[in-house]
């Protein structure tokens, strides 16, 4: 918005946003009817605003002016007499009833609702770029062009990733009826895979500039955290916002400032982020009175041990060794035990860390970071020879300039070629 | 007379504020601060961490702890403490022993301090 006086209806809705189309979908079924109803109240809002003041409730005032506008919308377009749509004044009043507004929209029914716009966009025929792609879009606002250049594409090829995306959802089966309690449950499961593979996106990504990328962990957070007050007393949903926050804490001391990788070893622990790290911290705290352990509660638990160490000497590393021994049984997965085999490396030695990864070199041949470890293991054993093999395979498979740099830069501590 | 003035606000707003947002409104409210600190007029203030970090303390016989803030309005505000706890366990259980000392009905929430800035106000003490 170019008016600074006006950022804040830009903000609210923003805000308002995920509740506000959630129950559009809900009244209408339909995910553009949804979006086009919410863009014409917000259209509105922008006029009226500026001179009214924000209503009290937001959100619906923007449900129920976008309703009637999309109402009017498709009864036009059925060839019914129709309200004038510009005339305000034949819309109720919003903010007169904005009691039983309040009443109908309670935050149980919001609960399902933003729940089920989450779930739509994560629609398992989807890939999962083009599920990140469509929340990112519907759920959390950003544009075709912002969205085009966090993933690296250009804006024509997101534009037809999310019109195919959409044209997907709109073909299979919304489920609308209010979810039981383990359908609820699944879903959540589904949405939060989703919100950590967008925090993902941002947060590995290597390429794009470091703006874009922030603001995608940005807006997971926001997204975990909405989950979050929907569910405030599920163990997952306060571990994985916990570890969003505490994984996050860390992102202005990962790269240097010629954007080279800082292992979290060398990493300038006073720029981390104390205050997402203290939120992260009292989340995971909230999270373990449940004795419900779960995948994310355990590796935020494992980023909870190394925010809490001042220095990288003082980690922890025989209980990250024993959390992720929890990992592996909770969600076995040769990733997993190869960062077991990490933190292993620094309890039992790099021997016992090379022995663990023996099984893991068939499934994860293809894995930048199975050689780069195996090849920091091997040079640690003084076995130079077998560490410039690793690391040469490492850096054929690295996904990026950063990560081959960052390899180029151990080969050359190795021992010259005999 | 010592008041207190208690801020109310979306959070949805407030989390979806840019970081040029957030310091712009932190300057701000910098400046009042300031200005009454300068006068000595200035006790202690904080700002809390988001209501997901809350943890509530319904008092009772055997009191129960609920994720989330406190919600009821039929039940006000009747005033706060900071404390300096090690873990939410350590909270909690000051959370309880304020609730088995005032009986009755009632809550306690508990939420982390993202900020908090000691008095200027001295020995002042309310009337």
């Amino acid at each position: 918005m170019s008016n600074p006086a006006l950022d804040w209806i830009g903000t609210t809705l923003t805000a308002a946003r995920p509740r506000a189309i959630a129950a559009l979908l809900r009244y209408f079924r339909d995910l553009d009817v949804a979006e086009e109803a919410f863009q014409e109240a917000s259209l509105r809002a922008l006029r009226k605003w500026p001179e009214q003041g924000p209503p009290r409730d937001a959100v619906g005032w923007l449900v129920l002016v976008g309703r009637n506008a999309a109402v009017d919308h498709l009864r036009k377009q059925r060839g019914h007499v129709a309200l004038d749509a510009d005339d305000e004044s034949a819309l109720p009043d919003p903010d007169s009833g904005e009691t039983t507004l309040a009443e109908r929209l309670d935050d149980a029914h919001y609960r399902d609702d933003i729940l089920r716009l989450l779930f739509v966009c994560c629609h398992p025929q989807l890939p999962v770029n083009a599920q990140i792609a469509l929340a990112l879009r519907i759920v959390s606002g950003l544009t075709v062009a912002q969205i085009a250049r966090a993933f690296l594409v250009s804006e024509a090829a997101m534009e037809q990733r999310i019109t195919r995306a959409k044209a997907r959802i709109g073909a299979a089966d919304v489920p609308f009826e209010t979810p039981g309690a383990a359908e609820r449950a699944e879903r959540l499961g589904v949405v939060m895979a989703m919100v950590y593979l967008l925090f993902n996106e941002g947060y590995s990504a290597s390429g794009g500039d470091f703006e874009r990328r922030v603001a995608l962990c940005e807006e997971a957070i926001r997204l975990a955290r909405l989950l979050l007050r929907l569910f405030p007393a599920e163990p997952e949903t306060l571990g994985v916002t916990a570890l969003l926050l505490l994984q996050h804490a860390r992102m202005p001391s990962r790269h240097d400032a010629e954007g080279q990788i800082v292992l979290l070893e060398q990493q300038d622990r006073s720029r981390w982020d104390r205050r997402a790290i203290d939120e992260g911290l009292a989340l995971i705290d909230k999270a373990l009175r449940h004795r419900q352990p779960g995948p994310y509660q355990v590796q935020a638990a494992i980023a909870a041990l190394h925010a809490r160490a001042t220095t990288a000497a003082e980690t922890d590393w025989a209980q990250i060794e024993r959390l992720y021994a929890t990992l592996e049984r909770l969600q076995p997965s040769p990733v997993v035990s190869l960062n077991r085999a990490v933190a292993l490396s620094r309890t039992a030695g790099p021997a016992a860390a090379l022995e663990s990864i023996a099984l893991l070199a068939k499934p994860l041949d293809g894995y930048f970071y199975f050689h780069g470890l195996r090849g920091a293991l091997l040079h640690q054993l003084h076995r130079d020879g077998e560490a410039r093999e690793a690391f040469n395979r490492a850096i054929a498979l690295a996904g990026s300039v950063q990560e081959a740099a960052h390899i180029r830069a151990q080969l050359e501590t190795l021992s010259p070629t005999p | 007379m010592l008041y207190a003035i208690l801020c109310y606000d979306s959070e949805d707003v407030v989390h979806a504020w840019s970081k040029e947002h957030n310091d712009a409104v932190m300057d701000r409210l910098g400046a009042v601060t300031s200005r009454l600190a300068a006068q000595g007029r200035l006790g202690p203030t904080a700002r809390l961490m988001p209501t997901t970090v809350a943890t509530t303390v319904r008092k009772g016989a055997t009191p129960l702890v609920l994720d989330g803030p406190f919600a009821e309005t039929k039940e006000q505000l009747l005033g706060f403490y900071v404390v300096d706890c090690d873990s939410l366990e350590d909270a909690l259980a000051v959370a309880r022993e304020l609730g088995a000392a005032s009986g009755t009905a009632g809550a306690h929430e508990v939420r982390p301090l993202m900020v908090f800035n000691p008095s200027t106000l001295g020995e002042k003490t309310p009337a």
